[in-house]
């Protein structure tokens, strides 16, 4: 048997407790990490890739999981080499942190809600190493100056809640460093994060790895970080590793079907630079025919500089700050066309949606519906307005009601509205499913039996019942599995073909809106900086955050890769302002045919 | 990947109670002894009331199972029809409370606004006072008696539902399938029918349970202290009360009563924790 | 420090309704006040020179105004039953009841929350069966009937302890022990829970992934951030435990608030039992109170945020 240079798992098997015996969700894996060398492990959810990360490390044993065959070997500084599954938790303590450290997707849970910042480094330092904690909290400072986080004096006697997400990643990156490990896993680290903040931690973690020589293993569902970062790929499914190789024999040749199948399924922004229309992903044996579906006429949604913002309160009920999620917005979406509403979280596209369909109150401006004013007073038209405008929420599975069927959900607006009566109700019930793929006999199931797939189908499918003219879909794929996603994508698709629906398509995923929009509108702290054709914008964006926002979308194309990034580390500014603080709105001008951009007033930028 | 059979929510939950044989048996303890009040007067040997002077403090013997008290009656029978006295307390008291309590936290949690913070404030108020200390203080009010301890236990629950239904109601308000029925154009009352009172009602029912434990423990105690049922009357915690001054002389005047109001309470609470457990999703 | 004002003057509103509260107790009660007062065979002219005295001539709002300003200057009457100014009466009865249900809140809050983390960090095992098995017994025994099981052992049979006064504080042993038997049960049923959810949060999966030893997972990460929802429910309990005194003072004639009351109501001493409502009401608010800013210091996110 050979000695593995770092890390060299073998035949690992793991399961889990089951409703009657166990559930293997790891099966017969083995993989090897080398100093300094990057193996991502892909898949989709279920793959069993985060369960492999909690076995090398052991947490896996502070929960239910059982590693029942295998061995992971790792060698040690010393050069000593051990079999972590027979390791005691006593071994396995003094290995987690200086040999093997770990970074894990959720930056909002993972870091201790009441312990300051510097503390919960300084803790890692002086656990591992012969410091006090004075030494220990110097050492930390030095840390979150590495990890590039601004004011880093200051931030180390903060409390996590009081900084951003991509801060929070950083500290936790910062926090696997403390003791030097040889062996870092990040699972998941970029997930939660938006595409720009992305970018910056991805680039700290290849510069770190280069530097310190460790060895990573990089757990993702992201075929596109992939290709950034990883020297050699496994692609797990099911529990099972389904093929390796390095990363250009990977997205070069893929020998497995589904690998073929995933690749086929990940959207590759500047895959249509070439052409003025949108197309549907090619899922054999269908052929993507361009979506040419937008009618010329009256627009289906007029939209006139609307405002909404949020009160911020005191506890004495007096007025503190305004958020200002949505300034002064104003576009048109006409019939059979899909407009992408993009920008990254707190941008305000989210409310603007919901401020159509009235969730969220505008303070001013005009919504028009196809010719009546959606902000009127009058209830009734109100209420065929709700029918006229569908919403697609995110979370398939929390947009239904969990103790009512499928059927029940789609049957909802059919009944609120009157549009069928007695038995004709349960035929269109059935109708709908199957105009979304689904066989008719759902109607009988509940949410949770259904798969995430499924479940946004039902939404798609109730959103259809009311007959409306214009969907808003608001990041309805964002939560689905890859291969998931590009059905759903299709589904929409088709769909706009088939009943000449309008679509507000709201994402933060600038490869998929590429496929599915006609045109593009561009968010940035509740204003629209930049609108235009799809293709104008995605391939000569004009305004400078539209360009940053560009450049971060990772390429999920090994040859493609970007060795030096110009990204800054910046942070996007809080939407908050005092009460008498109101933003000045850029006016857009035009710089070609349809397409606008902010101009600021700041040395005539764009 | 195996194929989903059809489960409802409501089926999911008698699977898992099903497991749970404790709350189980308590469940079948606490139908017991609904029965036993019920039937009181069928099962109880003797009239509870009816004086014996040739039997006075007498101990558990065939004849009297549970003994006599100073009077020569029966503690058993006593025990018997003092279960009546007790579950009503219990029972009506959590449900009048739990009925209010329920109503007022849905209309707080749905409307906002000033309505939530009138009612809100209400319910710090009531709040103020501690739990027993209220209920004293309608006693005090209304004058002794156990009609009067009903109402008063009913009084200091209504705040623990409103607030336990308010929060249900804002967090199922925040909920996306209520806001998919919102853009759909479901009128609010039926929101609240179909949606959020079906969601807000099991977490209402478990813990109607386990109050309906702690009211008969309120109730007692009152009658302890005297300010619930009066002498004659075979309540528990007035049973308890006049075998106070038999202590060390005749024990069994104060073993049984409270034995009967520990095991009824336990088996609300056991039931209550049972069901709490099998409605969580998280599994243990 | 914002934080604590804030939470100070959130209190004020409360306590006026409960002081109108309080005020209106008396004025719907059956009965005219200025004849109890005068006496049953008093005059109709004794009885409306009581009412004058009484000042119950006088405007609902100004009546209200007259007893808070009285209730502030320690004026709260005089008790119909003994004739002693109210304040007399219930400042002698006060400090037994307060060490009383110090010391049950004392040993009631370690012992429940011990027992509740330690249950946590063994869950499932024996361990914690037996623990909680104790604890939703404990929730479920009346304290009467303990207080009485206690005074048979250890008093009658065995003649270790008094059965009821305060002489000595040997007597307050039993007491003390029968009021917070349900409070640790709450308490460490609770406190259970709390670090069984603490433990399976991310940040603990943290702190392990640093290789930091178990002890300091458990007590730094875990506890310290189970105790924060535990000190809220602790604030609470101790109005259980209030009003369990009124019933355990009465089991053990115990000279304290507690059986001062019951004695008012069954002597309609309306006076006495208006001060006490009053005083047990604004202790609970009072403990509660200090919980909340204890709460701030716990939970930095509710102190800054705001």
């Amino acid at each position: 048997m050979s000695q593995p240079e770092l890390l060299a798992i073998r035949d690992l098997s793991v399961s889990f407790p089951a409703e009657s015996g166990r559930t293997t969700v790891v099966r017969d894996l083995s993989l090897t990490v080398s100093p300094g060398e990057t193996v991502a492990l892909v898949g989709e959810s279920g793959s069993g890739k985060s369960v492999t990360s909690l076995a090398v490390t052991r947490l896996l044993d502070y929960g239910p999981g059982r590693i029942d065959t295998g061995e992971i070997l790792y060698r040690d500084r010393a050069g000593t080499v051990r079999d972590l599954v027979r390791a005691d938790a006593e071994t396995m303590r003094r290995l987690r942190g200086p040999e093997i450290a770990m970074v894990f997707q959720q930056p909002m849970s993972s870091l201790n809600p009441v312990m300051r910042i510097g503390e919960q480094i300084a803790e890692a330092i002086v656990q591992h190493r012969d410091l006090g904690w004075s030494e220990a909290e110097a050492e930390a400072l030095q840390l979150l100056e590495r990890v590039r986080i601004p004011d880093a004096r200051r931030q180390l006697k903060r409390y996590p809640f009081e900084i951003s997400g991509g801060m929070r990643q950083r500290v936790m990156i910062a926090i696997a460093l403390a003791s030097r490990p040889r062996l870092l896993i990040a699972d998941e680290p970029t997930t939660a994060l938006d595409v720009t903040v992305q970018a910056q931690v991805l680039r700290l973690l290849r510069e770190l790895r280069d530097d310190l020589g460790t060895g990573l293993l990089f757990i993702t569902h992201d075929m596109g970080v992939v290709a950034e970062l990883a020297d050699r790929v496994a692609v797990m499914r099911g529990g099972d590793r389904l093929e390796e190789g390095s990363v250009a024999q990977i997205f070069a040749a893929p020998v497995h079907p589904y690998t073929r199948s995933l690749l086929a399924a990940v959207p590759v922004l500047g895959s249509l630079a070439d052409t003025p229309l949108p197309a549907p992903f090619t899922i054999a044996p269908e052929e993507a025919v361009p979506q040419d579906t937008v009618v010329a006429g009256a627009p289906t949604l007029e939209l006139r500089e609307l405002v909404t913002r949020f009160d911020v309160r005191n506890a004495f009920g007096m007025l503190r700050a305004h958020v200002h999620a949505v300034e002064h917005v104003s576009f048109d979406i006409h019939p059979g066309e899909t407009l992408a509403l993009v920008g990254e979280s707190g941008c305000g596209k989210s409310t603007l949606g919901r401020s159509i369909v009235r969730l969220e109150t505008p303070r001013s401006g005009q919504i028009v519906f196809e010719g009546q004013d959606v902000l009127g007073p009058e209830a009734e038209t109100n209420r065929a307005l709700r029918r006229g405008i569908q919403y697609v929420f995110q979370d398939p599975y929390s947009a239904l009601d969990p103790r009512l069927t499928v059927g029940f959900s789609v049957a909802e607006p059919i009944r609120t509205h009157a549009l069928r009566q007695g038995a004709a109700v349960t035929q269109r019930v059935g109708e709908l499913l199957e105009l979304v793929g689904l066989p008719p006999h759902f109607a009988a199931r509940y949410p949770h039996e259904l798969s995430g797939g499924q479940c946004q189908r039902v939404g798609i499918a109730r959103a259809l019942a009311s007959e409306p003219r214009l969907i808003i879909a608001d990041e309805a794929v964002a939560a689905l599995d890859v291969s998931i996603r590009a059905q759903i994508v299709n589904l929409l698709m088709s769909l706009q073909r088939r009943l000449g629906l309008s679509c507000l398509f709201i994402s933060h995923d600038m490869a998929v809106v590429e496929r599915v929009s006609h045109r593009v509108a561009v968010m940035y702290l509740g204003q629209i900086v930049e609108i235009g054709p799809r293709q104008a914008v995605l391939s000569s964006p004009q305004h400078a955050y539209t360009r940053r926002l560009l450049a971060a979308v990772p390429i999920p194309d090994p040859a493609r890769r970007r060795r030096e990034l110009a990204i800054d580390d910046s942070e996007v500014p809080s939407p908050l302002r005092a009460p008498d603080d109101i933003p000045t709105v850029a006016p857009l001008v035009e710089v070609g045919p349809g397409h606008f951009v902010a101009r600021h007033p700041v040395g005539g930028l764009y | 990947m195996t194929a989903p059979t059809i489960r409802s929510p409501a089926g999911e939950f008698w699977r898992r109670l099903r497991r749970r044989h404790t709350a189980l048996a308590a469940g079948v303890v606490v139908l017991l002894i609904i029965l036993i009040a019920i039937f009181a007067p069928v099962l109880a040997p003797y009239d509870p009331a009816a004086a014996d002077y040739d039997a006075l403090l007498q101990g558990p013997s065939l004849a009297h199972l549970a003994g006599t008290d100073s009077y020569g009656r029966d503690i058993l029978s006593r025990i018997i029809w003092g279960g009546r006295i007790s579950l009503t307390v219990g029972l009506v008291s959590a449900f009048a409370g739990g009925l209010v309590g329920t109503t007022l936290g849905l209309l707080s949690g749905w409307i906002g606004g000033w309505v939530d913070t009138v009612l809100m404030r209400l319910c710090d108020v009531l709040f103020a006072f501690p739990g027993i200390l209220l209920a004293i203080a309608v006693v005090a009010l209304l004058g002794p008696g156990v009609a009067n301890v009903v109402w008063a236990v009913a009084v200091f629950s209504v705040p623990v539902f409103a607030r336990l239904v308010r929060g249900t109601t804002m967090s199922l308000k925040q909920a996306q399938y209520i806001q998919a029925g919102r853009t759909i154009g479901v009128s609010g009352a039926k929101l609240m029918l179909y949606h959020i009172l079906p969601g807000a009602l099991p977490v209402v029912i478990v813990y109607m349970s386990l109050r309906i434990g702690s009211a008969i423990l309120v109730g007692a105690a009152l009658s302890f202290i005297g300010l619930g049922a009066q002498p004659p009357s075979p309540e528990w915690g007035a049973m308890l009360a006049d075998g106070r001054s038999y202590l060390g002389v005749a024990d069994h005047l104060t073993l049984f009563p409270g034995l009967a109001i520990f095991i009824v309470v336990l088996s609300f609470n056991v039931l209550g924790d049972g069901l709490r457990d099998a409605l969580s999703q998280r599994l243990q | 420090m914002l934080f604590f004002l804030r939470r100070l003057a959130a209190a004020i509103p409360v306590l006026f309704a409960v002081s109108v509260f309080v005020f209106g107790f008396v004025r719907v009660l059956p009965g005219d006040p200025a004849r109890l007062v005068a006496g049953a065979d008093a005059t109709e002219q004794e009885v409306a020179s009581a009412r004058q005295a009484l000042g119950l001539d006088r405007p609902i709002w100004e009546q209200y105004v007259r007893y808070v300003g009285a209730s502030l200057k320690g004026d709260l009457g005089v008790s119909s039953r003994t004739r002693e100014p109210v304040i007399d009466v219930i400042a002698a009865r006060f400090w037994p009841t307060l060490w009383l249900t110090l010391a049950a809140m004392g040993w009631a809050t370690l012992a429940g929350t011990f027992i509740g983390v330690w249950a946590g960090t063994r869950r499932g095992r024996w361990q914690d069966q037996m623990a909680m098995l104790f604890a939703i017994g404990g929730l479920s025994f009346p304290g009467f009937w303990l207080g009485l099981l206690l005074i048979n052992l250890f008093s009658v049979h065995l003649g270790w302890l008094p059965t009821g006064g305060f002489d000595s504080w040997l007597s307050l042993l039993m007491p003390s022990f029968t009021l917070g038997v349900g409070v640790a049960a709450v308490l460490a049923r609770f406190s259970r829970s709390a670090y069984v959810d603490v433990a399976a949060e991310d940040y603990v999966r943290t702190a392990r992934s640093k290789g930091l030893r178990e002890r300091r997972v458990i007590w730094r990460h875990g506890v310290r951030n189970a105790l924060i929802p535990v000190v809220t429910l602790t604030g609470l309990e101790f109005g259980t435990l209030l009003g369990g005194a009124i019933v355990v003072e009465t089991v053990f004639a115990w000279p304290g608030l507690g059986r001062l009351l019951v004695d008012s109501i069954a002597f309609r001493d309306y006076p006495v039992i208006q001060a006490e409502i009053l005083l047990l009401s604004a202790e609970f608010m009072l403990i509660n109170l200090v919980i909340d800013m204890l709460y701030g210091v716990l939970n930095p996110e509710i102190r800054l945020r705001s």
